[in-house]
């Protein structure tokens, strides 16, 4: 009977509770949508590169490695020799391996140089491989891939022309071979959104004439001369490595990292991703930090809400006391109250998180990368409900002990 | 074991400490299954001597004794126990809970009270019984209590303090806002209903018109001393 009054009780001051209820919800919405985004973009992050066991370059410190060969992101010190990646792949323990060359750009974005294989191998989000979206990938010297979002940003389509310019920022241009877009690949999510992808052997045509990162004057040579050439490269500026077996996979970092005949780096990408992570932790920490910020407002929002309506209910308290109830049952009949309103708090918010969720992931992935998934309540967020289900009903012991106050000293005379 | 339901002795309260207004009881004895009347201008005491017997508030010193049980020494627990065991309580405003219907709000005491709870085999039915005793139609006992009128939630509050038929009744002006017509039929079926009970009725009132129906009229302030 008790929890029938109870109901009976928060069903007869409706609008309060819907709002308070909705005010709570919406708080909790907002803690978990926090939480889902901070989750899913150490996921993304994490998920930027997948299925690739090690990443080669140059002598650098594993999150330099990992910042210019997969974000793209710095410049490596050093080159990797041609030989020194033909070592590499010669070892037992090498399933593949597909080289990167970077260093040039277009508009801003960086080109990078690779084989086909690289549109096998690379994988993101737990495997996930890379699709073409239009077109086909790079069967003439001059053909070039780009990434989803280099196409959006600057309007390219199939067959558009365009010019690759030398270095990063230079306004040295390779304006004497054009290349033309012969395909355009699906969102990932990833840098290579935001990558121009063309042949290492264009990247070898391009630099014919150039010699120490300049143009040799009065040297221009023919494009047709340039595809007869043999455009194997002499440098890479890393390499992605698969290997056979997991277990070789320390051995032959360690045997990349003492290879006598150049100073490389091989890195565990998903480790430096984690390190990486751990320097941009920052705004992970910010982001808990909001959520704990918005799980205690909620706390004290309700709690406030309960005081205001003690007034209101004094008369129905002095009731319940008359009638024997004792001023425990007054504090547990505010702390069930807390419970209710908490509980159906979690449920409506949850719905309303799936609901948002369902509406508004394609959106984030489109815009961001991050890819909010939306699935079953996770073991943590049940235990953040059910601690917050047990801090509402703890907070709500404010009002009550009020309330056993007014009960106490109110007696049969109820003052309001 | 005397006759005597409700005694007192030697009862002083004081609201707060920082208050030096003091109420003093030196005696007062009421007869078990009578029906009594305390009269008294408005902010005479009345009200805080039923909450003094009900065990809301807690007096100075003195005691006071119901059922020849000192409920002054209880603890606050023990109290409440007492008290809706005992005591069946009728407000000024009568006091129903709005949100509750009219069952439901006359067997909440036997919620809080396993000794009345006791005495009643159907809860549902007994609430029946005593509205169809107390002439409130059927209609009404599955409506909320605030869409009822005024006469039918006094009623209500008369069934709910009936329940269980606990010893005493405690009424605290509940005919101020009757006219004389309806101020005496609903006596006459509260006073029927507790008859049949053989429960002690202490009431309240400032009107001297009442006088007549009860067995015996005190004035408060005959009984009541005030002190600074």
């Amino acid at each position: 009977m008790l929890l029938k009054l109870t109901l009976n009780s928060l069903y007869a001051r409706f609008l309060t509770v819907c709002m308070t209820v909705f005010a709570i919800s919406l708080s909790l919405m907002l803690y978990m949508s926090v939480e889902k985004l901070r989750t899913s973009a150490y996921t993304s992050f994490t998920d930027t590169i997948s299925q690739t066991d090690l990443i080669v370059g140059s002598r650098a410190s594993s999150v330099q490695l990992l910042l210019y060969s997969v974000f793209r992101i710095g410049n490596a010190t050093n080159n990797i020799t041609w030989e020194s990646y033909l070592d590499i792949i010669d070892r037992d323990e090498v399933d593949w391996a597909v080289p990167i060359s970077l260093g040039d750009s277009h508009k801003g974005f960086r080109v990078m140089g690779t084989n086909k294989e690289f549109f096998n191998r690379y994988k993101f989000r737990g495997g996930q491989p890379i699709e073409i979206e239009k077109g086909f990938l790079f069967e003439d010297l001059y053909d070039v891939v780009l990434g989803s979002g280099v196409a959006e940003k600057l309007g390219y389509d199939i067959s558009t022309p365009l010019i690759v310019s030398h270095g990063l920022e230079s306004f040295t241009k390779h304006d004497d071979q054009p290349f033309r877009v012969s395909g355009i690949l699906q969102k990932t999510g990833t840098p290579v959104d935001n990558t121009v992808i063309v042949s290492l052997a264009a990247i070898e045509a391009i630099h014919v004439d150039w010699s120490t990162g300049a143009k040799i004057p009065g040297q221009q040579t023919p494009i047709e001369e340039i595809r007869q050439m043999d455009l194997t490269p002499k440098n890479i500026t890393a390499a992605l490595v698969g290997v056979k077996s997991k277990l070789s996979i320390f051995y032959l970092q360690r045997w990349i990292n003492d290879y006598p005949e150049e100073a490389l780096t091989a890195i565990l990408p998903g480790a430096a991703l984690q390190e990486l992570w751990r320097v941009v932790g920052v705004v992970e920490n910010l982001l808990l930090g909001i959520s704990v910020v918005v799980i205690f407002t909620t706390l004290i929002g309700m709690t406030a809400i309960i005081f205001s309506s003690l007034n209101e209910r004094r008369r129905e308290m002095a009731i319940w006391r008359a009638m024997g109830a004792t001023p425990r049952m007054i504090i547990g009949l505010l702390m069930l109250e807390a419970f209710f309103i908490s509980m159906l708090s979690v449920i409506i918010s949850t719905v309303l998180l799936f609901f948002s969720l369902a509406v508004l992931q394609p959106w984030i992935d489109n815009n961001y990368g991050i890819l909010v998934s939306i699935e079953m309540l996770s073991i943590k967020d049940i235990y953040v409900f059910i601690m917050f289900i047990i801090a509402a009903m703890v907070v709500s012991l404010l009002p009550a002990a009020r309330a056993y106050w007014f009960s106490i000293n109110d007696g049969m005379t109820i003052k309001i | 074991m005397d006759d005597s339901i409700v005694k007192i002795e030697s009862l002083r309260f004081q609201w707060s400490k920082n208050n030096n207004f003091k109420i003093f009881v030196p005696k007062l004895e009421v007869g078990r299954g009578k029906k009594v009347l305390f009269l008294g201008e408005s902010g005479s005491g009345k009200t805080t001597l039923l909450s003094l017997i009900c065990g809301f508030l807690e007096p100075l010193s003195g005691s006071i004794s119901i059922n020849d049980k000192i409920i002054s020494d209880l603890t606050s627990t023990n109290k409440d126990a007492y008290r809706s065991d005992n005591i069946g309580i009728i407000f000024q405003q009568f006091n129903l809970l709005p949100y509750a219907n009219v069952i439901d709000n006359i067997i909440l005491p036997l919620y809080f009270s396993k000794q009345r709870s006791k005495k009643v085999e159907n809860k549902i039915n007994a609430a029946m019984n005593l509205c169809d005793q107390l002439r409130l139609p059927e209609s009404i006992l599955n409506q909320k209590a605030s869409n009822l009128s005024v006469g039918q939630q006094q009623r209500v509050a008369v069934a709910r303090a009936l329940i269980g038929s606990p010893s005493i009744i405690v009424a605290d002006e509940p005919t101020s806002s009757l006219d004389t017509e309806a101020q005496e039929l609903f006596l006459d079926l509260m006073f029927d209903q507790i008859s049949k009970n053989s429960s002690t009725l202490l009431m309240v009132s400032h009107d001297k018109s009442l006088t007549n129906y009860f067995d015996q009229v005190i004035d408060i302030n005959e009984i009541l001393v005030r002190e600074n």
